[in-house]
């Protein structure tokens, strides 16, 4: 909502610098996105006379102008517009002058002539595009002829004027108007307010010689009809010219810009209606029927849902209530009757309207967040009376009313402690009255600390107490609160088991050289479904966006992938990430899916860059098995198993492995599948993916000290020749199991395939620590339970000890 | 040296004086020289040793008298013990000498570059919501969690927002099916944590870090997916002054210990009164520049006391408890905080963007 200041000053005299009054606003009301002034940075622009135009001889569209600025001589000045005329007044960018967007203007030369100045069109001098009268859109401004040569042209244009832009948020809708923002600007600097109300001279037939409307009052709780005649349709005089360009909205003609004024005015919505296109007398506010259509004002066809309010006459819909008009009695140049509408319309079903037709508009705005309903007749009033004035018709007698709701004040009850106790302020009960008297409430003092206040019928956003209790907070002013913590029972802060874990998981990953990344949970049908660790249904957007967001994932790895292939995309080779967020699984039946915590990396390049000193360390599958092995032992996962795994379709399938905690599969680990990788348009990269709502889930088992022995250890170092196929943890598992009491440890230190031993077999070294409690052990004991385990080996493996 | 024992025999004390002395002068000159660890102790068991000169020499007290014995012996023993000295001295200086030959044989250039010792990091999202969690932890407030995809009836019926609602921007919304969305706010967590608590324990006092998704065309300001949290204190006196002592703490964690915020009123439907909040620009200390559109000023959050059909809707009786809550984006935050003048930079996880943040807060 544009305010001038000027336009505000009819109704209360205030007499602040505009920069000021809007920070006032902000602090005490709405936002302020704008403070403005048209003709702030321009000069020497003034009113010009064209005595004389003729044709450019070297060119075919420029002409040459002798033009009166008011000097001793005309200036002259080639101007370019296609609608330059002799005998006209226009604006004149004299030499040295500033115009719009900083252009200096000079004297100079063009095509051999000299020109010195500019004519200029509106937007040449700063108006919008969108508030150019249509007639001048394409070219230079004529102004009134009563304008004063040489005089500057700002305040016959109103550019003086400053404007300061509200962004009024959804429940002040009261300062969607004038009236009600000067009601507003006259609370908060307790000044006294004046409005004129509108005085209708009424002649010639009743309305209803003309017009009988009908409503259902739970579609318009007020329907008022007013009839004008005689009416002549021309522009509008240039004060009302100025009030709606400055308001950003474009002059039409007298007709269209009071309904417009009024809008602007009272924000009350009004329409007009051709009256000689109206077919019969009855106009009928209803539902429409489905598949009824109407061609509304943007020569749109509209098929109609039973939702939408539409007024009818008798062969159909002529405007679509609180939107737009019909474009069948739309008032044209032409137009002589006019039957003017004011009305409350349902809220929500103008809603409706506006979005499903996609026909937002100031009106259905208004209508949406609400008008004042006490002030609906005098808007209708105000207009009739300034139609007729200006189109020289008149105002047929009487108001057509199909419904018309009694409006009240509404009283809200509410005491100084209540306010103070919710402020944290000692606000004194009559500072309280003060206020409310400030804001036009009536206040009933039952009692010191007992207020029943009447609020008026244009602040329809007050209805509850905690309304009158932000009233009271803003115009004594937020600065003036004290600044004070919760008293009340002390909390424990503390995060729970999860939320820990989590925590810690993510610290346990960066201290192993992984950086957080934070991907998008939206992704492709496709990708949402990768790397899946459970069946599940997919959960789509209904409207998505974008084909690249349709599916909320199922799996972490694919947006690392993404990730990994941003980076390399960008020359970035080596690359170390990890997330931890939720997958989204859902059973087929259910509507909303489950949400699990997980954890997933991927690494690509090298892990250690190398340098003139270190050797460069590649990622590879032992490294990210390595880093998982250290997160699940540091979160204290006990029998965690890798297992050769085949079966997860995006993996290598001779790289990659499952874990276990136990029986319970935790995840996968291993090398992303080369298909997958070339369709990412990534190098070589591995990944892991972990269920860490599993792994939270595990029993907890008390950790209980182990107290370090005191006595040797004693090692054995074996190599064993066995079979390429037998897997090292089969081994390890066999050794744990059958290596006697005093085996504390063993170790793979080897791996050798290769000259001196059989093609089909591998040699596989382990050391193994022996030690006791208690005691310091003896060769010879240890020797024992060596070379009995050892003997097993040779049968259960068909291994050779080397 | 042979020279000199071969002379000892038949010598008077004068004379045996003079050779212990002549011995003496030049072993010490012998041990001076010797730039040698070995030689010197080489040295030590010939001069000192027992086929050593000195015992030669004192062979010749044969010949001495009984009184002048003891002073050629007491005299030899001099010698003996400032040889032995001379030696350890020696040798002393010799191993500090060998050392600094050593240490500067082992001398580095220390301005090769060091070892790549390198942890990984979190996301300065994940940094900022920590310094918040931190701060209301402290505060004796629980961090709660709640689902992404919510339902309607959370999402925004409990939050006052009716179907119909103006305030209610269906372009906005990712929607599921009807009833079930991607949550545009955290502020479902706190309508499902106001249903099930128990105010007899004592108040509610949480906050909801989390993600949520708005239908937004992702630009450098825009993000289809974001962070929030979102703040709950409910108890039976809770003011807005509460409000704003509490909001001034989060400004001064994050920005900085000499920050101010400003409340202006604002709307929400969860919340009467409703605020916006402003913190003094930490770029110019208020003075006015590009940060904060020379206003001095940053917008930086909403806030407001709880509407009373949140509290009703809830199951709260609205009478007796009331409170307060706030909303804040951990994304904007970041963004002013490090200058990161596009929001995308958050989500597509460029190795250099987030290698690049201290973790010092
Ligand atoms: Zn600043």
């Amino acid at each position: 909502m544009k305010i001038s200041t000027k336009w505000l000053s009819d109704y209360v005299k205030l007499d602040i610098p505009a920069n000021e009054l809007a920070e006032k606003i902000e602090r005490t009301a709405v936002e302020v996105d704008d403070v403005s002034c048209l003709a702030s940075g321009l000069k020497k622009i003034v009113v010009g006379y064209t005595q004389h135009v003729s044709a450019h001889p070297q060119s075919d569209h420029l002409h040459i102008c002798k033009v009166d600025v008011g000097e001793d001589k005309p200036l002259q000045i080639i101007c370019g517009a296609p609608n330059i005329a002799a005998d006209k007044k226009v604006i004149v960018a004299l030499p040295n002058s500033r115009i719009a967007d900083n252009v200096k203007i000079k004297r100079g030369k063009l095509r051999g002539e000299l020109s010195e100045g500019m004519i200029c069109s509106l937007q040449e001098i700063g108006f919008s595009e969108n508030v150019v009268p249509k007639e001048f859109a394409d070219g230079i401004y004529f102004l009134p002829d009563d304008a004063v040569v040489g005089k500057p042209v700002f305040d016959y244009l109103g550019m003086n004027e400053n404007i300061i832009d509200l962004d009024v948020t959804p429940n002040r809708a009261d300062m969607l108007s004038m009236r009600g923002t000067a009601y507003e600007l006259a609370a908060i600097y307790d000044k006294k307010l004046t409005l004129k109300h509108p005085k209708v001279v009424e002649e010639g037939d009743t309305v209803g010689h003309y017009v009988i409307p009908s409503a259902d009052s739970k579609l318009a709780s007020t329907y008022l009809m007013r009839v004008i005649t005689g009416l002549k349709v021309k522009p509008s005089p240039m004060w009302l010219q100025k009030r709606l360009w400055n308001a950003g909205i474009r002059p039409t003609n007298n007709l269209v810009d009071v309904t417009n004024y009024i809008l602007l005015d009272y924000g009350q919505p009004l329409h007009s209606f051709d009256y000689d296109k109206i077919s019969g007398k009855n106009v009928e506010v209803r539902l429409a029927q489905s598949q009824e259509k109407i061609k509304t004002l943007d020569e749109k066809e509209r098929v109609l849902r039973p939702t939408d309010i539409v007024i009818a006459d008798e062969k159909g819909p002529i405007a679509l209530a609180g939107t737009m008009g019909g474009l069948r009695t739309a008032v044209t140049d032409s137009t002589t009757t006019v039957v003017l509408e004011s009305a409350v319309f349902n809220p929500s079903l103008v809603r409706k309207t506006a979005r499903y037709h996609n026909l937002h508009s100031e009106a259905s705005m208004r209508f949406e967040r609400g008008i004042n309903h006490a002030t609906v007749e005098e808007a209708l009033d105000a207009a009739a009376q300034l139609i007729a004035k200006l189109g020289d018709g008149k105002v047929a007698e009487g108001i057509a009313a199909a419904t018309k709701e009694e409006v009240h004040s509404v009283s809200v009850s509410i005491g100084s402690k209540k306010i103070n106790d919710v402020l944290g302020t000692k606000i004194s009960a009559a500072e309280i009255k003060n206020i409310f008297e400030r804001l036009d409430f009536k206040v009933d003092m039952n009692s010191a600390d007992k207020f029943t206040v009447e609020i008026p019928p244009h602040r329809w956003d007050i209805s509850i107490p905690a309304d009158l209790i932000e009233e009271v907070a803003r115009i004594y002013g937020y600065d003036n609160l004290p600044a004070t913590l919760p008293k009340g029972e002390l909390t424990p802060g503390l995060y729970t088991y999860k939320q820990k874990v989590i925590r810690a998981t993510k610290r346990l990953l960066e201290e192993t050289g992984l950086t957080q990344a934070i991907s998008y949970g939206l992704t492709t049908h496709e990708k949402a479904g990768q790397f899946m660790m459970e069946p599940s249904a997919a959960t789509e957007l209904a409207f998505p966006m974008s084909s690249d967001r349709t599916t909320i994932r199922m799996n972490l790895i694919s947006g690392l992938l993404d990730d990994v292939a941003y980076n390399t995309a960008r020359k970035v080779k080596n690359v170390a990430l990890y997330e931890q967020g939720r997958v989204f699984y859902r059973e087929e039946e259910n509507e909303r899916p489950r949400e699990v915590e997980h954890v997933a990396a991927a690494l690509t390049g090298l892990y250690a860059a190398g340098s003139w000193q270190y050797p460069k360390q590649p990622v590879d599958f032992f490294l990210v098995k390595g880093i998982v092995q250290h997160l699940l032992d540091s979160l204290g996962v006990k029998h965690i198993q890798f297992k050769a795994a085949t079966g997860h379709e995006e993996m290598h399938p001779g790289r990659t492995a499952d874990i276990y905690a136990g029986d319970t599969f935790l995840g996968f680990l291993g090398e992303v599948h080369p298909n997958i990788c070339k369709e990412y348009s990534i190098d070589r990269t591995y990944v892991f993916e972990l269920d860490l709502q599993k792994v939270i889930d595990l029993p907890k088992e008390q950790e209980v000290y182990v107290s370090v022995s005191k006595y040797p250890e004693i090692t054995r170092d074996v190599a064993l020749a066995v079979s390429k196929e037998i897997e090292n943890s089969a081994i390890v598992d066999f050794i744990n199991e059958n290596g006697g009491k005093h085996l504390v440890n063993i170790e793979l230190f080897d791996v050798y395939e290769g000259e001196h031993i059989a093609h089909n077999k591998k040699s596989l070294a382990y050391k193994m620590t022996y030690q006791d409690q208690s005691r310091t052990l003896s060769d010879e004991e240890v020797t024992e339970e060596f070379e009995r385990v050892m003997k097993k080996i040779e049968t259960k493996f068909d291994a050779v000890i080397r | 040296m042979s020279q000199i024992c071969e002379k000892v025999k038949g010598m008077s004390l004068v004379d045996l004086k003079e050779r212990l002395n002549d011995l003496k002068k030049k072993a010490l000159a012998e041990i001076t020289e010797t730039e040698d660890l070995k030689k010197v102790n080489d040295l030590r068991v010939k001069l000192l040793g027992k086929k050593g000169p000195i015992t030669e020499i004192l062979r010749g007290m044969r010949d001495l008298s009984s009184e002048q014995r003891p002073q050629i012996g007491s005299f030899a023993n001099t010698v003996r013990d400032d040889l032995t000295q001379a030696i350890a001295q020696r040798r002393e200086k010799l191993e500090i000498i060998k050392t600094a030959k050593k240490l500067e044989k082992e001398k580095i250039d220390v301005t090769l570059p060091g070892a790549a010792v390198k942890a990984g990091q979190p996301h300065i999202i994940e940094q900022v919501i920590s310094q918040i969690e931190k701060l209301f932890l402290g505060m004796g407030y629980q961090i709660v969690d709640g689902p992404e995809i919510e339902e309607d009836h959370y999402n925004f019926e409990m939050m006052n927002l009716p179907k119909d609602h103006p305030a209610r921007d269906m372009q906005d919304t990712f929607y599921i099916n009807d009833q079930i969305l991607m949550r545009t706010q955290t502020s479902p967590v706190q309508a499902r944590t106001m249903e099930k608590h128990d105010f007899s324990k004592g108040p509610l006092k949480m906050i909801s870090p989390g993600k949520v998704y708005r239908r937004d065309t992702d630009d450098a300001t825009h993000s289809h997916q974001f962070h929030q949290v979102e703040g709950l204190v409910i108890d039976k006196h809770v003011t807005m002054a509460d409000l704003k002592g509490t909001l001034q703490a989060v400004a001064k964690t994050i920005f900085g210990e000499s920050r101010e915020i400003r409340l202006r009123p604002s709307y929400f439907p969860f919340t009467e009164p409703s605020v916006e909040v402003d913190v003094s620009c930490f770029k110019c200390d208020g003075k006015g520049c590009a940060v904060c559109k020379q206003s001095g000023w940053i917008e930086v959050l909403g806030a407001g006391m709880v509407h009373p059909n949140v509290l009703k809707m809830a199951g709260i009786d609205a009478d007796v408890y009331g409170g307060f809550a706030f909303g804040l984006g951990p994304d904007r935050f970041a963004m002013l905080k490090y200058g990161v003048d596009d929001i995308r930079e958050f989500y597509l996880n460029d190795m250099r963007f987030l290698t690049q943040f201290s973790q010092k807060g």
